[in-house]
């Protein structure tokens, strides 16, 4: 029942997101703002674990690779199949679930709590609007960026992790990455990309919109609203891929 | 002028709000006086229309709030200032910002005139070269100043302030009461004060109204809540031996 009335409460606040709208110069220089605060403010962390992960998979996939009739450059193919279609749009969507979700759901919920969005209110404004919609359009523009850029870096890693442990040379490496490329695969990370920052920006902020209480509540505010961004990523992970590529 | 008739406020089983009614006269302080959890906030904020009302009506110069489309109340709500509790300033904005806010989302003003304009509100509370400092490099008063100054920024007919002086010092609290006192009587607003500050009582009000358990209790001038026969009032008073030793003998 709970689960049913909370689903209702999310469909209403999308709603009240999108009615209602203030002017649009209000919006623009919030979404530059918002595209700094939430992306640019990414690209380090993003670049760092994408590196690492990338080297692993190569890694990985050498270490399974011990036929001797298997050549050489698979490890490149697979290494960047596994980069487009898991590791970049949905494991790089997690962590920012974490990194971004729990800053939106906590500086709404101090919002809330300070009584910042009731001045918001009490002025006229629609402040669910004025709050989130700048951050559902920076992220829709900047998170398919920061997986490209993971999915780049993931490679480089790997092609970095072959070579110098000498599993696979770069030559080799190259022609992996090249073989048997499906653009489509990465219009299937991209369409991924955007619904995750869609979840993560909009449940995140519902969880910050509603808080009631103080700072607990904030910090329980903000562990609801990455828990089940988490959840709701790994459950349409399967049915886009479901829809997608079966 | 606000009149508020027969409001009924509930969370489930409890009534926060029981058939208050009460008249908040122009270009006067209009105090609602009541212990901790009596009904004072929620009586403004439903007067704010942060809280839908069970029953009961608004009216805001004849305009029934309640009724009102929702273009009318965003337009009726560019005539109220608030000045919350805590100041509810925003964190990531800096006092410039602050104050000019209301501006941005209302007026179609040039940005010298509305440079102009918050100059002139910040110089109103005495505030001076803040423009640029963000709300936690400022004290408590100055963030309850700045409050007040873009509370003022849209020239608002109505001035609603929840415990304006709460966690203040006693001088700047009297800084805070006489500056609302001030800005009541200069623009003629319609100004509704939370406050369980006795003090404030004594000092500013010109009308004050005694809430407990969400029913108006008693209201009167601001001198005569010393000489009243309303028990709960006198028990509310009385309740410091400070004001003991001053209760009237009859």
């Amino acid at each position: 029942m709970s689960f049913l009335i909370t689903t209702g409460q999310y469909i209403l606040f999308l709603k009240s997101i999108f009615f209602r709208l203030e002017t649009r110069k209000v919006y623009y220089s919030k979404i530059i703002d918002e595209i700094n605060e939430l992306g640019m403010s990414s690209i380090g962390f993003v670049a760092f674990i994408s590196l690492f992960v990338g080297a692993v998979v190569t890694l990985q996939v050498a270490y399974n690779m011990d036929n001797p009739l298997l050549p050489t450059y698979l490890i490149g193919l697979s290494s960047r199949d596994s980069l487009i279609l898991e590791f970049s749009p949905t494991m790089i969507s997690l962590v920012l679930a974490g990194k971004i979700g729990s800053h939106i759901a906590s500086s709404i919920g101090t919002m809330r709590v300070t009584e910042q969005i009731d001045a918001l209110e009490v002025m006229g404004v629609n402040s669910a609007s004025y709050l989130v919609l700048p951050k559902i359009c920076a992220t829709l523009i900047i998170n398919p960026f920061l997986i490209i850029l993971s999915i780049a870096l993931g490679i480089v890693g790997g092609w970095l992790a072959g070579n110098l442990t000498g599993i696979c040379p770069t030559e080799d490496y190259l022609v992996g990455i090249q073989y048997q490329f499906i653009p489509f695969n990465l219009a299937y990370a991209i369409i991924k990309t955007v619904i995750f920052a869609f979840i993560i920006t909009t449940v995140c902020a519902f969880f910050g919109y509603n808080t009631r209480g103080g700072a607990l509540e904030v910090g329980q505010a903000s562990t609801k609203g990455v828990v089940y961004t988490s959840i709701l990523i790994i459950i349409c992970n399967y049915l886009i891929t479901n829809l997608m590529l079966s | 002028m606000i009149e508020v008739k027969n409001i009924i406020k509930s969370f489930g089983e409890k009534k926060v709000l029981n058939r208050f009614s009460s008249t908040f006269e122009r270009g006067k302080v209009n105090l609602i006086i009541g212990k901790s959890g009596s009904g004072k906030t929620m009586a403004i904020k439903c007067m704010l229309g942060l809280h839908s009302v069970d029953s009961g009506s608004i009216i805001f110069n004849d305009k029934d709030f309640i009724n009102l489309s929702e273009k009318d109340k965003k337009n009726l709500r560019h005539e109220i200032g608030v000045v919350f509790q805590g100041s509810a300033l925003f964190d990531s904005m800096t006092i410039l910002e602050n104050v000019m806010f209301p501006l941005k989302m209302t007026s179609k003003m040039s940005l010298d005139k509305m440079r102009e304009r918050v100059d002139f509100c910040l110089k109103r509370v005495d505030l001076d070269n803040v423009h640029n400092l963000f709300p936690s490099e400022l004290s408590g008063g100055m963030q309850k100043r700045v409050a007040i100054a873009r509370a003022i920024v849209l020239n608002p007919k109505y001035l609603f302030c929840d415990e304006p002086n709460s966690g203040l010092d006693p001088t700047t609290a009297t800084v805070i009461d006489n500056l609302l006192q001030e800005i009541t009587y200069e623009y003629g607003i319609t100004t509704v004060i939370n406050t369980h500050d006795m003090n404030s009582v004594m000092e500013i009000g010109d009308n004050v109204v005694f809430i407990k358990d969400g029913q108006k209790k008693w209201s009167g001038k601001g001198e005569m809540v010393l000489n009243t026969d309303c028990a709960d009032l006198n028990n509310f008073i009385f309740s410091s031996k400070v004001f003991q030793k001053i209760k009237p003998k009859k």
